[in-house]
């Protein structure tokens, strides 16, 4: 889109796939910055429940997936997408419920604290 | 469309960030995970909404997703909750895996605009590097710490050497495809490179103790974001991207958090093998010898502590002793025993393992001190109960240089007036270490399975 309004005479094509490339590759090392950053100072008892749900974030590779496995359905891409979306699946239902359940756990003890 | 999927994106992404940033306060972190469970729902939602799409698979492969997750992490015990996440991060790195590999099949039909054939190739084999290592590492990981698979460190000569070597290959055979994607060897040369990613992912585990696991988990969680962020570069999606991205950086930070809780560099436990300097001798030899003692006798000791601590390990978690543990914790407070839980950072399989299953068991809150603040009060207390824990107890790490794990922070339980260690047998710990705390004057051991004997304690007090 950004790309569209680069005039590069020579070779516009080429221009335009560098812009959307260079983009991403922006959003990829912003997001690390963030990422870095987001996580300073956690107790130790929330380290499992944070590894746990951020396991359960990278199974994001679901939208990938979904993406292959409902545009060749039928082809070797389209098999190997659907395998890769039941298990992404897997990773994303099974990461949240498993987290959820381990903070509900600790919710359930602050509870029980007098005051 | 297409703007609307982006923006729905937007707000995916957003709600991630937030879901990662109140994971890390315990008032917020369980409304951080539902924020950015919805997160994925409107990213997985709005993905259906792209266009020339076939629904018949993708509704087949996310009801199967579903339930077999559910189930599982429905089923699960805590007891046996790390070992669940290692596995559903292979899972993870599996999936980005196959979607590098299922582009590849795709390339020639790839839309215009696409960005040059030699990138796209080199993330495909980036992806399929990174989900490769992660799956099969996950796997081993999971694997060592159901005890499925011996916790001990494999090794061999040259381990390093193949590894890298392997590396290279990967590399060499991605810039050859890279470079003539048309040739009939390309489809031969993207299989090799699966299935060297594959092994790479189980030489780089196997070599690395049980006791380590944490660590390495929380390692290819990093990879299993980076491993997305790949295959987003592969479909030029900016979801992945940042998703993946996010988890990769958080995740790192993570485990070098959890390194230090160890005293360790990143690269100490990745590479040094935990076992290598284990393997030439344990440390100093250790003298004295193990003493028993039987439950009758414990009792009394315990009958007449004014403050006891327990310090859980993650023979409580084989055990399943947490709720045992709390009931004998309930017993001694009403003899008027002051009691605590000191919890190591790295007690148990994964940073916090210990907290959550004593949160399971309701043992109340104020009660778990962490190993900073409990230290300094361990010379004053008359009993520590150490159930099924040994790494993080063991003297050794502070008075023997040459010791593997010297240096590691422990609970001092050898300053307590009185120890005693619930333990299986006679063996070793996980990582394959004689704990000098079992050979002191002041430590008694109680053999046999950690719930019966907490039970048998519990009964003497409420004879």
């Amino acid at each position: 889109m950004v790309a569209k309004r680069c005039t590069n005479a020579l070779r516009p094509e080429i221009t335009d796939r560098f812009m959307e490339l260079i983009l991403l590759i922006f959003t990829f090392v912003l997001a690390a910055f963030l990422g870095f950053e987001l996580i300073a100072k956690v107790p130790s008892q929330l380290h499992t429940p944070l590894m746990s749900g951020s396991n359960a974030i990278s199974g994001i590779t679901m939208v990938g997936a979904i993406l292959i496995a409902g545009q060749s359905s039928g082809s070797l891409a389209g098999w190997l997408g659907f395998a890769a979306l039941v298990l992404a699946t897997i990773n994303v239902v099974g990461g949240y419920m498993v987290t959820d359940r381990m903070l509900g756990m600790f919710k359930a003890r602050k509870d029980n604290q007098p005051k | 469309m297409e703007q609307i999927i982006n923006i729905c994106y937007i707000v995916a992404s957003i709600l991630f960030i937030l879901g990662i940033k109140m994971l890390g306060s315990a008032d917020t972190a369980r409304r951080g995970n539902r924020l950015s469970s919805l997160g994925m729902l409107i990213a997985v939602v709005a993905t259906l909404l792209a266009k020339g799409m076939d629904y018949t698979w993708i509704v087949a492969g996310i009801v199967v997703g579903t339930a077999i997750g559910a189930i599982w992490a429905k089923r699960v015990q805590m007891t046996g909750m790390p070992e669940l996440v290692a596995l559903f991060n292979g899972f993870g790195g599996l999936a980005s895996l196959l979607v590098g590999w299922a582009e590849f099949s795709r390339l020639g039909t790839a839309a215009d605009g696409a960005p040059p054939i030699e990138f796209t190739i080199a993330v495909i084999v980036l992806t399929i590097l990174i989900g490769g290592i992660t799956f099969t590492g996950s796997l081993i990981a999971y694997l060592k710490l159901s005890g499925k698979m011996s916790g001990g460190q494999i090794q061999f000569g040259g381990q390093h050497l193949i590894n890298a070597f392997i590396l290279l290959a990967v590399v060499v055979m991605g810039v050859v495809v890279a470079a003539n994607p048309a040739v009939g060897m390309a489809n031969t040369l993207m299989i090799a490179v699966i299935v060297l990613s594959l092994v790479l992912g189980v030489l780089g585990v196997i070599p690395i103790g049980g006791g380590d696991m944490p660590v390495v988990i929380s390692f290819l969680n990093s990879c299993s974001g980076l491993a997305a962020a790949a295959a987003g570069f592969v479909i030029l999606n900016n979801v992945l991207i940042v998703a993946g991205c996010l988890v990769g950086a958080s995740g790192l930070i993570l485990t070098v958090i959890m390194c230090k809780g160890m005293n360790r560099t990143l690269g100490n436990v990745l590479f040094s093998g935990f076992g290598a300097s284990a393997g030439k001798g344990s440390g100093t030899a250790v003298e004295g010898e193990m003493k028993g003692v039987s439950v009758e006798d414990a009792y009394y000791v315990l009958e007449a502590a004014s403050s006891v601590v327990i310090v859980p390990g993650y023979g409580m978690a084989v055990a399943q002793a947490q709720h045992a543990v709390k009931e004998l914790g309930a017993v001694l407070e009403r003899n008027g025993t002051e009691v605590r839980y000191a919890i190591h950072p790295v007690a148990g399989r994964m940073p916090g393992h210990m907290n959550v299953l004593l949160a399971e068991a309701d043992v109340p809150y104020e009660q778990l001190c962490e190993m900073d603040e409990i230290n300094p009060t361990l010379p004053a207390t008359d009993v520590v109960i150490v159930i099924g824990a040994n790494d993080v107890v063991n003297p050794a790490a502070g008075e023997d240089p040459s010791s593997p794990i010297y240096g590691m922070p422990i609970i001092n339980a050898h300053e307590a007036q009185t120890v005693f260690a619930l333990k299986r047998g006679k063996g070793t710990g996980f990582s394959g270490l004689e704990n000098q705390l079992f050979f002191r004057p002041n430590c008694r051991m109680i053999y046999g399975d950690a719930k019966s004997t907490v039970s048998q304690l519990v009964s003497q007090f409420e004879d």
